[in-house]
């Protein structure tokens, strides 16, 4: 019998190999091929040019920086959120996923609105008699577009940590008597880690790797690493040289996985 | 006090943050001037034309078929394979959920161009499968890590009985541990439907030249300017899905409320 229900999983196992382990086979073979189909190195030293390491760098600063501030806005929303006794915890999870319901790129695009020198941030700072910001085609710009996007995937993790935590434990430290700062940092963070490093690289992947919010925010001038690769492929159709710098990218994601794995015992990122 | 209300703006600048956008583009939808920049007065000329508006329409109905039909194969593969997965020793569960979190780990670029490189190995000619079967494989984790904790809670004892009372697998298993695992199936389903509606990334990759969904004919209109009929339509999806959730939450209270006075 449970032999038979080992089979069900028999077709996904095909699937999986032509859909996800292939295609990514392909892109390792791409990258360290050359036109001819000779083993070369050349798409991948192509990182070291400097307009795709100014890229790689740019990307990996702006991303540690927005990756930084959704962890430091996400954790005490999550910790309030927890406090307030929702018994709905559903109903928080939906508030972060409603906004996917309009378009990824509208959202963005709106941003534009919002941030333009004659835009409504700029208005109401005027109407407050305050200074105007000038952030668009910057890459602030592109900072406050990739918090704004992947803010939720910091939310979700932590708040199901967070709301995991048995309440009895964090009683015995004020029992004991831990101050409510004793009590973070000795037993409410070091509790929550797994839903950090989760958190962390959900971020932290999707925003190293993009390449629309630099296009939309950006202007057309800041090129990420992302924007690179995507020009390779669908306006050079350099197929080679883009595969290989997906693969530079790959060690930055697999880096991350491995770190995820680690501590996300549980083996899934959603639970 | 003073900290309680701190706690309360907190929150609310948050939440300004996460909908100032989404009420910006409904603010636009009803703008009569044609750009972003400007506040014509009010109309409803979009929500008229938008109906009008065939590349749109033709967009809206590819991307809903799209997110249909791969949230519901994704969900039958991605269901059976929990099942699957789940009686498996742990040596091979592991292998399996490692796969699995490789899609939705992975950067979506990579995915994307991991995808357009197998099409272009074995010279797919780019559109509507390209695109659907990129969509199903990305779908199946989201399916997976639905349905496997309700797997986790399921009693077996139960649909051991069901199967010394005389009812045969199949039976036993619609009859017992699909109702059980049914929310997290659909919850599966709908989080898969979600995904691929908002999807930009892998579908820009894998989609040929004139196939459009909604999220790729966006981005070719960036560069012209969007028409105002895209905000009309984004509005529409977006108020049709909050009835929706506010329907779907109203319900059951109503129910839990009869059964009580029963």
């Amino acid at each position: 019998m449970k032999n038979n229900r080992r089979l069900l999983a028999t077709p996904y196992f095909f699937w999986a190999a032509a859909f996800i382990i292939i295609p990514l086979g392909m892109v390792f073979y791409y990258g360290l091929t050359d036109k001819s189909g000779a083993l070369s190195f050349s798409n991948i030293s192509a990182i070291a040019s400097p307009e795709n390491w100014k890229a790689l760098m740019l990307s990996l600063l702006l991303s540690l920086i927005s990756t930084l501030i959704c962890l430091l806005l996400a954790y005490p929303l999550a910790l309030i959120l927890c406090n307030l006794h929702v018994n709905q915890s559903s109903f928080i999870v939906l508030i972060f996923i409603l906004p996917m319901w309009m378009n990824f790129l509208l959202r963005t695009l709106a941003w534009q609105t919002l941030l333009e020198k004659t835009g409504v941030i700029n208005s109401i700072l005027k109407f407050l008699h305050l200074p105007v910001m000038d952030i668009i085609n910057t890459p602030y710009a592109i900072i406050l577009g990739m918090v704004y996007n992947f803010l939720p995937f910091m939310v979700l993790p932590l708040f199901n940590v967070l709301s995991k935590i048995d309440r009895n434990v964090v009683n015995a430290a004020r029992d004991l008597g831990a101050n409510s700062f004793q009590t973070f940092v000795k037993i409410i963070f070091p509790l929550s880690l797994p839903g950090v490093i989760s958190g962390i690289t959900m971020v932290f992947v999707p925003a190293l790797t993009t390449f629309v919010i630099s296009d939309l925010l950006g202007g057309s001038k800041i090129l990420l690493i992302g924007n690179v690769i995507e020009q390779e492929f669908k306006q050079a159709s350099n197929w080679h040289a883009g595969s290989g710098l997906s693969l530079v990218l790959m060690i930055f994601i697999i880096i991350s996985m491995i770190i995820t794995e680690k501590y996300d015992k549980d083996g899934g990122v959603i639970s | 006090m003073i900290v309680n209300r701190l706690k309360k703006i907190y929150v609310a600048l948050i939440f300004i943050l996460l909908y100032a956008p989404i009420l910006t583009l409904i603010v636009l939808s009803f703008n009569a001037s044609k750009t972003r920049a400007k506040w014509g007065g009010f109309t409803i000329k979009w929500y008229l034309s938008l109906f009008q508006n065939e590349q749109i329409m033709t967009a809206l109905s590819t991307t809903l078929i799209i997110a249909f039909v791969s949230a519901l194969i994704a969900t039958v593969i991605g269901t059976a394979a929990s099942i699957g997965i789940f009686s498996m020793k742990k040596g091979w569960r592991t292998f399996y959920l490692g796969v699995t979190n490789i899609p939705m780990l992975n950067a979506d670029i990579v995915t994307g161009i991991s995808f357009m490189l197998l099409y272009i190995a074995i010279g797919a000619s780019f559109g509507f499968p390209t695109v659907l079967l990129a969509h199903i494989t990305f779908n199946i984790p989201y399916v997976i890590l639905s349905v496997m904790p309700k797997l986790k809670q399921v009693n077996y004892s139960t649909y051991e009985a069901a199967l010394d009372l005389g009812a045969s697998p199949v039976y036993a298993f619609f009859k017992v541990i699909f109702p059980e695992i049914l929310s997290g199936v659909a919850s599966g389903f709908l989080l898969s439907f979600t995904m691929s509606l908002d999807d930009f990334i892998i579908t820009h990759f894998t989609k040929g030249p004139g196939f459009d969904t909604l999220s790729t004919k966006i981005y070719t209109e960036v560069k012209k300017g969007i028409k105002p009929e895209m905000y009309a339509l984004s509005t529409l999806l977006f108020l049709s899905v909050l009835i929706l959730l506010f329907l779907v939450n109203k319900t059951p209270r109503k129910e839990k409320k009869q059964i009580i006075k029963e």
